[in-house]
């Protein structure tokens, strides 16, 4: 007999008293918890930025315009020059300048000596400050947004769902999918967080926002 | 198959909980550092699962879908089986440990490779992998921060969460000064106890290892059976890098890992990162379908284990312990647990989850004492977000216990007890005896060890000293008139 068949053996002998002829259905689920947390007209986007703001992330509100004077800015604070830029990101975004743009394909080695990264997203989520990568156009290999220790995600506030629940049905799991909640951090020492361990130690996030007309750094 | 009693869950045969315990009770450090890492975990995941006003509809849903999950396992399992199976993965089933160990060593064998690193699994410490592979010639490195500590002590972990949370800072800064040349790349000349200096020196230990890995030995915190994503929940970033750089990935999950469908998945990641680092959300979540042409590994496997699982879930009432997603919270509440520490329950699950895991997981026989472990006081299933009723639990597997005879030193002494407390007489016979008796043996207020039979109970707590005279002696005199 395989393991296989072993294993599924052990478990219909161990649900005996599962009568035989209930569904999986038939095992209520209330579903009575929020599919959002923020109040109506509540503003979505202003939460998102407090709450990845407070995960020591740097955060920036721009419109459409300021964008590539956004980027601009972060760059030039960061003092990042060589950046990894991924297939399908919008070229009329980027700033003009001195900067180095290294596009696809590159190997983990190439990653590795860059300053950061330059990315879209495909979702953000206000409630828990989070931002979300499916690979998707003008975000990259996972290894991207991994390797090099600066990573600038701009994201729009459209992709930005209330909460959890609303994110989790936006988004395609048959893709790869990397949730970003403020920079890598440990708490293993003493549970004194430390901004930084094998991922990007610096997170900036650029906010579009078609009602927001001037650039504003926070 | 081999004889499913011939499992492992690492590292039982250790002294039992009270002969364990003794000795973290001394360690005043230990409890120093255990006190303020579970006090600090405490509010937090208080502050912010206080942040939800439907936390209790959270958790409601969540123990429901784990009920529901556990109930018609075979059938998710299957499901999970196709879906991975049709994205490009490859599915093994592990019925105990050395049958698990055995998959993963022939898996990265069959790669040419003899190193692999590996991102947290409770899994893999629960099979004893790291061990059995070395004896393969293949080393396993850990790249979670407090695993690194764990491994580089050649130690336990003590924490579900935080396995290093029973060692301090200059503890930490000794353990990678003199270790860390041994694994790789050495700590750097003057490294200070700051935590951020420690974690840049993990950070540059194992940075080429990274690069170079070509097999990665992964856990999983959720496995979604009608897509077959795979999701690990992590902070460092060294998961991200694990999972997405290697060439190879080989993921040890356990039976019960296994939920439904992807919209379950909004229950499990709000309960998950409040209650266990009473964060919003953790700051990396990976998820991963079968394969990915042109991004991450080029191979997939997932190895289903049971080890004990379907035993557990045999027993409607101890079953619910399946239902755990390993958040830490029951820890981080129970006072036997902040006292002791982790390592006195003598496995890789410890504190009030671990004294109802590990004993159904390998057998009351073979964990009696870990039943006992609890004062029953409830703070866990309070804490718990899938609602696991611990203390029900514990009470249940108690009764295990005595009725197969391996009770400890309770057994005698709680039947003695009964005898007297069903007698008014006997008791009130004894609580006068007590205070003549317990008097006389009281320093300072406690009594320490007591004599004779209740030795054994003794020996793990301070008895209090009886009253000079019992309340019904108390009540007769001074209020009886007034009824």
């Amino acid at each position: 007999m395989s393991s296989r068949e072993t294993v599924l053996g052990r478990i219909r002998a161990a649900l005996a008293d599962v009568p035989a002829d209930e569904d999986p259905d038939d095992v209520p689920v209330p579903r009575a918890y929020r599919r959002r947390h923020t109040e109506p007209g509540e503003d979505v986007v202003a939460l998102f930025a407090e709450r990845v703001a407070d995960y020591r992330a740097t955060v920036t509100r721009t419109d459409r315009a300021g964008l590539p004077a956004a980027i601009a800015a972060a760059l030039t604070a960061r003092a990042a020059v060589r950046l990894a830029l991924p297939d399908g990101f919008p070229v009329e975004l980027l700033p003009p300048g001195d900067w180095q743009w290294h596009p696809e394909p590159l190997d983990v080695p190439e990653l590795d000596a860059l300053d950061g990264a330059v990315t879209l997203a495909a979702a953000g989520i206000a409630v828990t400050g989070t931002v979300v990568l499916d690979t998707g156009p003008g975000q990259g290999r996972r290894a991207l947004t991994l390797v090099p220790d600066y990573h600038l995600c701009v994201i729009r506030a459209g992709q930005i769902a209330d909460d959890v629940p609303e994110a989790l049905a936006r988004l395609d799991p048959t893709l790869p999918l990397t949730f970003v909640s403020g920079p890598s951090a440990t708490s293993d020492i003493e549970l004194d967080r430390v901004e930084g361990v094998h991922g990007p130690r610096t997170l900036h996030v650029i906010i579009v926002d078609p009602t927001r007309p001037d650039p504003e750094p926070s | 198959m081999s004889d499913h009693r011939d499992r492992g869950v690492v590292w039982l045969g250790a002294p039992s909980f009270p002969d364990a315990a003794r000795g973290a009770l001394k360690d005043t450090q230990l409890r120093a550092n255990l006190r303020r890492a579970t006090a600090t975990i405490r509010d937090k995941r208080l502050a912010v699962a206080s942040e939800l006003d439907d936390w209790e509809q959270l958790r409601d849903a969540g123990a429901a879908i784990k009920r529901r999950t556990s109930r018609h396992l075979d059938r998710y399992l299957v499901q999970l089986e196709a879906s991975v199976t049709a994205a490009g993965g490859i599915v093994h089933w592990a019925a105990d440990a050395a049958e698990a160990n055995r998959i993963v060593t022939e898996l990265v064998l069959a790669t040419g490779e003899r190193e692999v690193v590996k991102v947290k699994s409770m899994a893999t410490q629960e099979i004893g992998l790291n061990e059995h592979l070395a004896e393969a010639g293949i080393t396993a490195y850990e790249t979670d921060l407090a695993e690194l500590i764990v491994q580089l002590g050649d130690d336990r972990p003590s924490h579900i969460l935080v396995p290093a949370i029973h060692r301090n800072r200059t503890e930490i800064r000794d353990l990678f000064a003199a270790e860390m040349r041994h694994w790789g790349r050495p700590a750097p000349e003057g490294l200070t106890d700051e935590p951020a200096d420690l974690a840049e020196a993990a950070r540059r230990h194992l940075r080429s290892r990274f690069l170079t890995a070509k097999v990665t030995v992964s856990g999983a915190n959720f496995a979604v059976a009608d897509t077959g994503t795979v999701v690990v929940v992590e902070s460092e970033g060294n998961g991200r890098m694990c999972l997405t750089l290697p060439e190879t990935l080989i993921t040890v999950m356990g039976l019960e890992k296994v939920v439904p469908t992807w919209s379950d998945l909004e229950v499990f990641l709000q309960l998950l990162p409040r209650s266990s680092t009473g964060e919003r959300m953790n700051p990396y979540t990976s998820t991963w379908t079968g394969t990915t042409d042109g991004d991450g590994p080029r191979t997939f496997h997932l190895v289903l284990l049971d080890n004990g699982r379907t035993d557990t879930l045999a027993d409607p009432v101890g079953r619910q312990a399946l239902a755990c997603i390993r958040c830490s919270a029951c820890l981080n509440v129970c006072p036997v647990f902040e006292r002791t520490g982790g390592h006195a329950y003598g496995s890789v699950y410890p504190g009030p989850i671990g004294a109802v895991l590990t004993p159904q997981l390998v057998g009351v026989e073979n964990a009696a004492s870990l039943p006992f472990a609890s004062t029953l006081c409830g703070a866990c299933y309070d804490a718990c977000p899938v609602k696991i009723d611990i203390p029900e639990v514990l009470v249940h597997l108690r009764a295990e216990v005595v009725e197969s005879g391996t009770g400890g030193a309770e057994a005698p002494a709680m039947r003695a007890a009964a005898a007297v407390l069903d007698s008014p007489r006997l008791l009130g016979a004894a609580q006068k005896a007590a205070a003549l008796g317990g008097r006389a043996l009281a320093r300072h207020g406690r009594i320490g060890r007591l004599p004779g039979p209740l030795r054994g109970w003794s020996d793990t707590r301070d008895t209090p000293v009886p009253p000079a005279e019992s309340f019904r002696t108390w009540w007769r005199k001074n209020r009886e008139g007034e009824r």
